[in-house]
């Protein structure tokens, strides 16, 4: 009988970006499948096991009722759950259907709605079973996630900083863009991807969903002083992570 | 297990080494397969309602959501669409930077494709990771190579997935001569890899079949086709791309949440590796021509299966054209053409890893999207994938369930389906009754 502990990777509505993740840490792989039985992961494999495991990863973000059943399954069957990425977290970019009507979107893309099942909301996986722990970003970081693995394995929390991308941005000597007049979401967004944006002399567009406790209004007013149109601070604010509630909130103060 | 042979049915809940969710449903009654369904039940995410009033700069990184796999294809027909529509044109350095980061995308989806999610049907392992067990040398090696492509990505993107500097009119930063250059080193060990890659799945044993399809890709006056070029097929089509919609059109089924796409002429046709490849061959470098014809593949590949050998052969092209763009690569003196929004309708086609993704969008006055249409390539290829599955079936009816099963799911990954992308689920159902 195979003692390791047991992987599984499941997708709901997403881009597959973050459990490809997994197959880019390409240095990393072959020892992990070593560590853990990757029990199922269905993009990877066509061996999918049943459950109980111990470690479900879990991509995308619930808009079926059949998914919303799915997910109380997975959770069933998992010791420890773990959402990856925004869609997961957050509901993803996906999400802009809960601030409208789902019907026009459908009729806006196919000619015939009622083959159409989906729900009027993208929501995140917490909103439907208890999630253990919750790894941000669209897509997620390689490096946050083998972390995030290891921790579970050995029973430990995930060291994952809940700060700013500002403190990223210091510590990789990158020079302010907001001083340089560039409208940025760093100082609100949650640090992760290693301030890549500012690093390619750009705004930071929230892609790691809200810092804890962040200040949103105040940016926003920094942006406004800027010379930032209302709607394009809501635009900002909703997009990869607009159900966050940070975010959402700050969006929705902000005319379209 | 039935016992009636007249009418049969085989189906596969969940597809697996495919990128979305999908499922196949099989009717077959005596000796004939009546009806072949890829089942596509991944939720859409709506993408073309939503970007309607979402700023035009804000495109390609929201585009890039579609799919994970190949976000570059998807920022690269935007940032074309959208150039067009403005009157913007960019050459030099940044085009050629463009068509780095493409190579990049290309190596990394190819290989990740090659030995991570096909070579196991050929070899008969459930997945890369089993079958490095025995093949351990192959896997780590392909491991190598879809690294360097991601490498690429890496270093112009930012990221692997989602890179973060592409923008409309050129990057946000460029690199210097210095920054490229260790990339030349890592993809000169790839092209090696690659080559050996190329002669190895060349030797798989690959089921006889043929079919008739009519390729459909870019063709570009002197390169092989990765952003620009006339939409041209095998049947004589050889059009602008702003033209598509009068030559294609898209269909909605009742077993699919991606629309169907056909030649309103002719029906069915095949974007990807195999197309490209039969259209622009003469394209190739004379080193890639010699490799193909010494494994066997003549100018024209029609077996399916042996797409593998073609993407194997594309990840070799990429190698080689990345370490050429490298060579001459200068530093442009701007990061960006400026780019002055227009009320406007722009065209994009570019080659995706698996096929030609289109795209058009109308622009208002203030460089909001006011309307946005996307054909990615697995919605154009549905129809053919399901015309494959009643060719490939057909001659093996008196076989057992699990061996039809299994070649019949190997036929849908001979397209490396991205179900995300075309919307997204796929499920293998075979009905005999």
């Amino acid at each position: 009988m195979d003692s390791r502990p047991r992987l599984a990777v499941w997708k709901f509505a997403s881009c597959d970006g973050c459990q490809l993740s997994l197959l880019d840490c390409e240095d990393e792989l072959l020892s992990l499948a070593e560590a853990v039985e990757i029990a199922y992961f269905a993009e990877a494999s066509s061996a999918m096991e049943g459950g109980p495991y111990d470690l479900s990863l879990v991509e995308g973000s619930i808009t079926t009722a059949h998914d919303a059943e799915r997910i109380r399954e997975v959770r069933r069957q998992s010791k420890f759950l773990v959402t990856i990425g925004a869609c997961a977290t957050a509901g993803g970019i996906q999400a802009l259907r809960n601030f409208a009507d789902v019907n026009e979107y459908i009729s806006v893309v196919y000619a015939s709605p009622q083959y159409i099942e989906t729900l009027a909301t993208s929501t995140p996986i917490a909103a439907h079973v208890p999630v253990d722990f919750e790894l941000r970003g669209c897509p997620i970081n390689k490096v946050q996630l083998l972390e995030v693995i290891s921790a579970f394995l050995a029973g430990r929390k995930p060291s994952i900083p809940t700060y700013s991308v500002c403190i990223e941005c210091k510590r990789r000597g990158n020079l302010c863009v907001m001083v340089q007049g560039t409208p940025c979401l760093g100082p609100v967004t949650q640090a992760g991807c290693g301030a890549l944006c500012p690093g390619c002399r750009r705004g930071c567009y929230g892609c790691y969903g809200p810092m804890e406790t962040p200040d949103t209004a105040m940016l926003a007013r920094q942006w406004s002083a800027m010379g930032v149109a209302p709607r394009d601070i809501r635009r900002a604010f909703h997009t990869f992570n607009a159900w966050a509630p940070a975010f959402r909130e700050e969006g929705e103060a902000h005319d379209d | 297990m039935t016992t009636d042979r007249t009418t049969r049915r085989i189906t596969v809940d969940y597809l697996a080494r495919v990128e979305g969710e999908g499922s196949l449903d099989l009717h077959i009654e005596g000796d004939r397969v009546t009806a072949a369904r890829l089942g596509i039940f991944e939720p859409p995410r709506f993408f073309e309602a939503f970007l309607r009033g979402r700023g035009f700069a804000e495109t390609p990184d929201i585009v890039a959501r579609i799919c994970g796999i190949c976000p570059v294809a998807y920022q690269m027909s935007a940032v074309h669409a959208l150039e067009n529509a403005f009157g913007v044109r960019v050459e030099g350095p940044l085009r050629a930077l463009r068509r780095l980061l493409y190579c990049g995308e290309w190596i990394e989806s190819h290989a990740l494709h090659v030995v991570m999610l096909h070579a196991p049907d050929f070899l008969g392992y459930p997945d890369a990771i089993r079958m490095a067990a025995e093949h351990g040398e192959r896997v780590r090696g392909a491991l190598a190579l879809k690294k360097a492509g991601n490498s690429i990505i890496r270093l112009l993107g930012g990221r692997e997935i989602h890179p973060v500097n592409v923008r409309v009119g050129g990057f946000y930063r460029v690199p210097s001569r210095a920054e490229l250059m260790p990339l030349a080193e890592q993809l000169g060990r790839a092209r090696e890899s690659a080559v050996e890659l190329v002669r190895w799945v060349a030797g798989f044993a690959f089921p006889r079949i043929e079919r008739d399809y009519e390729f459909v890709a870019l063709r570009h006056p002197h390169e092989y086709p990765l952003n620009e070029g006339r939409l041209v097929s095998s049947r004589g089509l050889d059009i602008d791309i702003a033209d598509y919609e009068s030559e294609f059109e898209e269909c909605q089924v009742p077993h699919s949440t991606a629309l169907h796409s056909l030649l309103k002429r002719r029906g069915a046709y095949l974007v990807g590796p195999l197309a490209r490849y039969a259209l622009n061959f003469d394209r190739l470098p004379e080193g890639i021509q010699a490799l193909a014809r010494e494994v066997g593949l003549g100018p024209v590949c029609r077996n399916p299966f042996q797409s593998i050998v073609v993407r194997a052969l594309e990840v070799l092209y990429a190698c080689e054209e990345a370490l050429a763009i490298i060579a001459a690569y200068q530093p442009p003196a701007v990061a960006a053409v400026p780019v002055e929004p227009r009320a406007a309708t722009g065209f994009g086609c570019t080659e995706a890893p698996r096929g030609t993704l289109w795209h058009r969008y109308e622009v208002a006055a203030d460089g909001a999207l006011a309307d946005a249409r996307i054909v990615p390539p697995t919605s154009q290829n549905q129809p053919s994938i399901e015309a494959d599955l009643e060719a490939v079936a057909t001659p093996i009816l008196d076989q057992p369930e699990a061996f039809i099963r299994q070649r019949c799911e190997l036929a849908i990954r001979n397209y490396d389906p991205c179900i995300s992308c075309s919307t997204h689920f796929l499920r293998l159902a075979l009905h005999r009754t």
